[in-house]
């Protein structure tokens, strides 16, 4: 506050502008320059603020706590690290394709709406790219296929939610019987076998070690934490979702912008339809059930604001993975899916609970250490 | 109860040093001491919000705080209401020394707060509201009658007995709606009413009908704190006045009616002056026709609307609200559609939707800074850059310490405070908020700049700041449509005057062809709308 001290006077002469002609005062811009300067070290992988890192820290410490449960549960095979490392990659391919789905999933709640049609887009990009047409034009015109009707059906979500209003629950629900339908009418209820080896070989195969499946997600993750830290399009996706109403003012066409986050989510769940198709080697109408759920879940822990906003990319895939690696737990432990389920719905409250305390106990103890050092 | 103490207790800031504090005859107002601070800290972080708080509350008066943006009063407010506990000093209520630790406790203390957001249930009954919390019931039913009767006999004390308590208060205007609020606190029994600048939502007549309840409450003895940044109101209403700056109290215990205004704002802003308007330029400046607006009209707001800005000139729209003035400014801008007629900028026929408006070099600062025009949570850097990020951007890749750099240069010459750009907003007085919004329309391009209300809620000092900026932007030739219901801001600032009145302009002249009297006369001839409906 000691900076406050008013000037005595509001004369014309201190009204310099900024903005329209160049800098009218060369010493105030070089120290604005300085400054600025100063600030523009930030390292270009750092967050703007903080917060973000410090709610994750939360869940890198649940994680850690599933491990050490992992770890007493079973100390034989914690006890051979050539086991931790396949268990660690078996963990990560589980988490791909939800992860895939996630990544979409957490920019439509960002920008302030919800998308409950992800698991039947799946199935439908699944499905549609293994029939007996398709399947002739290779894998090429699989995984076209796949995308082009993943990012289809999202747009249609995305029109009937942006210029038909409709309600985003209410839209994408429709979309997730709808959606499921067709698949069923194309398949005719029947499981598709891909003959393709290309696709097929996605799931199956390992570079330098580790999974192709982990390396596309390692690439969506990437490629979303970009798109939403560092591009225009992840700015308009927060405004939007922040306040849709100052988006909308300070010119930003919100309708569009809202049309193009499930389509967004729609290329999500065309890559993880194709990822799914390949480590089953096959496609179905029934494919990817309640993922939108394991999705929502994902990201809902991974901090993201349900009212929009709000949220990371790396909180959501530390939310998918700590999913995996309880389902993983509890597979080791030969334990059932009833349990787990439980045990996963148990662990959605708490994390949640631990993020808000938490970040009640960091802005009070950041208080205290601010006012230490400027006052 | 001495006076001397409690003003030797408030010590001049080092701005003000050479005003001597004004004591108070110790006679002003009789009745007993409710509330007593006496140093009350409370900080957040990176800001001291309370430095050292005195204040002195007596029955039966109204009790005035004044202070600018970012003084503290809503800090204050807070603390007394139990929604903040104080870090220190001490709080005595009716002799006891107390801590709230919650709203509930401040209510069931007595001690009841009117916010200047209303914080009604819009789908709630009138009744409902104002028993909210502590409805009357019998084995866990509501006793409705019961309710509504006493609601009535409360609505009745405030001489607001047509009230109906089982409307909706949704289908109030909000000078009922304040009166719901009133009827709140009276059901609590209180007996300090806590007033959040009651008067920034109501009508010219409407304050004439608060300030006659307000007398009749304290002549039952109950005292009310009431804050405004309007000293006239001060002076109707106020028995003593109690001056924060910078958290702390400047001066204490004045005579609402017999303090010099010029006193009151030097012990505010440690400046000596009131509204002081820029000059006008003597030459005429003024360049080609920029807006061009041509019978535009929205059924139920605003009907057949011609008038033009042109470079370099400040155009002032005085009207009261309900007049349908920020609804014009919002059809202008694209955010709602013209029923009929045009809007032109340099002779073009814009496209519908705020896009093609901003593109062709509109800005607006809309009327309801938090709800219409700030993310809140984000920092105050990516709120200046909200309408410009994109023009940073590379390839849609956005350039942080770029957009650092200009937030920053505009926060210089603005001087907002706090200057750090990488804070939230949200931690920002209203005065510094505003200067944010206007201010993301200064980074370039911004030919035409539409303000709807640019001072509400900012106080004496930020709004001499911010009528600089406005004259200093049209010198360099960007065109203002303002909008205020502030007749002397339109009058002192713009260069041109449009009157409107129920949705239609009755009166264009230069702003020095007309007089306050003039423009409230015509704001208000025939358009008595009364406060609610019997």
């Amino acid at each position: 506050m000691s900076d406050a001290t008013p000037t005595p006077t509001a004369t014309p002469e201190r009204s310099q502008l900024p903005a329209q002609s160049p800098p009218v005062d060369p010493v105030e811009t070089a120290v604005a320059g300085d400054k600025a300067a100063s600030r523009g070290r930030l390292s270009w992988w750092r967050g703007d603020n903080g917060d973000g890192v410090k709610r994750n820290l939360g869940l890198v410490g649940v994680l850690a706590a599933l491990i050490v449960v992992g770890a007493i549960t079973k100390p034989d095979l914690y006890g051979d690290p050539n086991w931790v490392w396949n268990n660690i990659l078996a963990i990560l391919q589980l988490a791909s394709v939800v992860g895939v789905v996630t990544v979409g999933m957490t920019f439509v709640i960002i920008g302030g709406g919800i998308d409950l049609s992800v698991g039947a887009i799946v199935a439908l990009a699944g499905v549609w790219c293994t029939t007996v047409a398709t399947q002739s034009y290779g894998a090429g015109g699989m995984i076209f296929t796949a995308i082009v009707v993943g990012i289809c059906v999202g747009l249609v979500n995305g029109v009937l939610i942006s210029y038909g209003r409709l309600v985003p629950f209410i839209a994408t629900l429709a979309m997730l019987v709808a959606a499921r339908g067709l698949a069923a009418s194309i398949s005719n209820k029947q499981t598709q076998v891909s003959s393709s080896t290309f696709i097929n070989d996605i799931a199956a195969r390992k570079v330098l070690g580790i999974p192709i499946l982990v390396y596309i997600l390692g690439a969506v993750v990437v490629a979303g934490w970009i798109l939403l830290n560092r591009t225009t399009f992840g700015r308009r996706t927060i405004a939007v979702g922040g306040n849709p109403e100052a988006a909308r003012l300070a010119g930003i066409n919100v309708r569009r912008h809202t049309m193009l986050l499930y389509a967004l989510s729609g290329l999500c769940c065309g890559i993880a339809a194709i990822m799914l198709t390949s480590q089953a080697t096959s496609a179905q109408a029934a494919m990817a059930n309640l993922y939108e759920l394991d999705a929502i879940a994902a990201a809902i822990i991974g901090g993201t604001l349900l009212s929009g906003g709000r949220g990371t990319i790396v909180g959501s895939l530390l939310g998918v993975i700590i999913f995996a690696t309880i389902t993983n737990l509890f597979a080791i432990n030969g334990l059932s899916i009833e349990a787990q389920n439980m045990v996963k719905g148990g662990i959605i409250v708490a994390a949640v609970l631990v993020q808000q305390f938490q970040f009640k106990s960091f802005t009070r103890l950041l208080a205290r250490n601010r006012l230490t050092t400027t006052t | 109860m001495a006076q001397s103490e409690e003003n030797a207790a408030t010590e001049p800031t080092a701005t003000d040093a050479d005003a001597p504090l004004i004591e108070a005859p110790a006679d002003t107002v009789a009745g007993e001491v409710v509330l007593r601070l006496t140093d009350v800290v409370k900080t957040f972080p990176g800001v001291r919000a309370l430095d050292g708080v005195q204040l002195e509350v007596r029955a039966g008066e109204v009790h005035c705080l004044l202070g600018q943006n970012g003084a503290g009063k809503s800090t204050l407010i807070k603390v007394l209401a139990g929604v903040h506990q104080p870090d220190s000093g001490e709080v005595e209520w009716r002799g006891e020394q107390v801590t709230f630790a919650n709203p509930q406790a401040a209510m069931r203390a007595g001690i009841a707060t009117i916010y200047q957001e209303l914080d009604l249930v819009e789908d709630l009954s009138v009744a409902e509201n104002a028993f909210l919390g502590h409805e009357h019931r019998r084995f866990g039913f509501v006793r409705r009658g019961r309710m509504a009767r006493h609601t009535r006999q409360i609505l009745g004390r405030l001489g607001h007995g047509e009230i109906p308590p089982g409307r909706m208060v949704r289908a109030l205007p909000a000078a009922g709606k304040q009166i719901v609020s009133m009827a709140r606190a009276l059901s609590h029994e209180a007996r300090l009413i806590i007033m959040d600048e009651p008067s920034a939502v109501l009508a010219h007549d409407e304050v004439g009908n608060l300030f006659r309840i307000i007398r009749e409450l304290t002549a039952q003895g109950i005292a009310v704190i009431y804050i405004s940044h309007r000293l006239e109101e001060i002076r109707e209403i106020g028995d003593r006045v109690t001056v924060l700056k910078d958290g702390r109290t400047t001066a204490a215990n004045l005579p609402a009616r017999d303090t010099p205004t010029r006193d009151l704002v030097s012990r505010m802003t440690g400046r000596t002056i009131e509204y002081v308007f820029p000059d006008r330029p003597t030459d005429d400046t003024v360049g080609a026709e920029l807006l061009q607006v041509e019978g535009l009209t929205r059924a139920g707001e605003f009907a057949d609307v011609s008038l033009n800005v042109r470079a370099g000139e400040i155009v002032g729209i005085a009207g009261l609200v309900g007049s349908g003035r920020s609804e014009l400014l919002e059809t202008i801008y694209g955010a709602r559609v013209a029923e009929a007629g045009s809007v032109r900028m340099d002779g073009r026929v814009l496209r519908p939707g705020v896009g093609s408006a901003v593109r062709a070099g509109m800005g607006m600062a809309p009327e309801e800074r938090k709800s219409q025009a700030l993310l809140l949570g984000e920092p105050i850097y990516r709120n200046v850059t909200l309408a410009t990020f994109g023009r940073y951007a590379r390839l849609g890749f956005t350039d942080a310490a770029k957009e650092r750099a200009e937030a920053d240069r505009i926060a210089e010459s603005l001087e907002l405070r706090p200057r750090d750009v990488g804070r939230p907003v949200r931690t920002l007085s209203g005065g510094n908020q505003q200067k944010v919004v206007v201010g993301r329309w200064l980074l370039g391009g911004t030919r035409l700049l539409l303000l709807d209300e640019p001072t509400r809620g900012v106080d004496v000092g930020a709004r001499a700041e911010l009528y600089q900026v406005i004259r200093a932007l049209a010198a360099q030739g960007v065109g203002v449509l303002l909008v205020s219901s502030e007749v002397p801001e339109v009058l002192g600032l713009a260069d041109r005057v449009l009157v409107m009145r129920e949705g239609r302009v009755v009166r264009e002249a230069p702003a020095g062809e007309l007089d306050e009297n003039t423009v409230l006369d015509l704001v208000m001839a025939g358009s008595l709308m009364e406060g609610a409906p019997a």
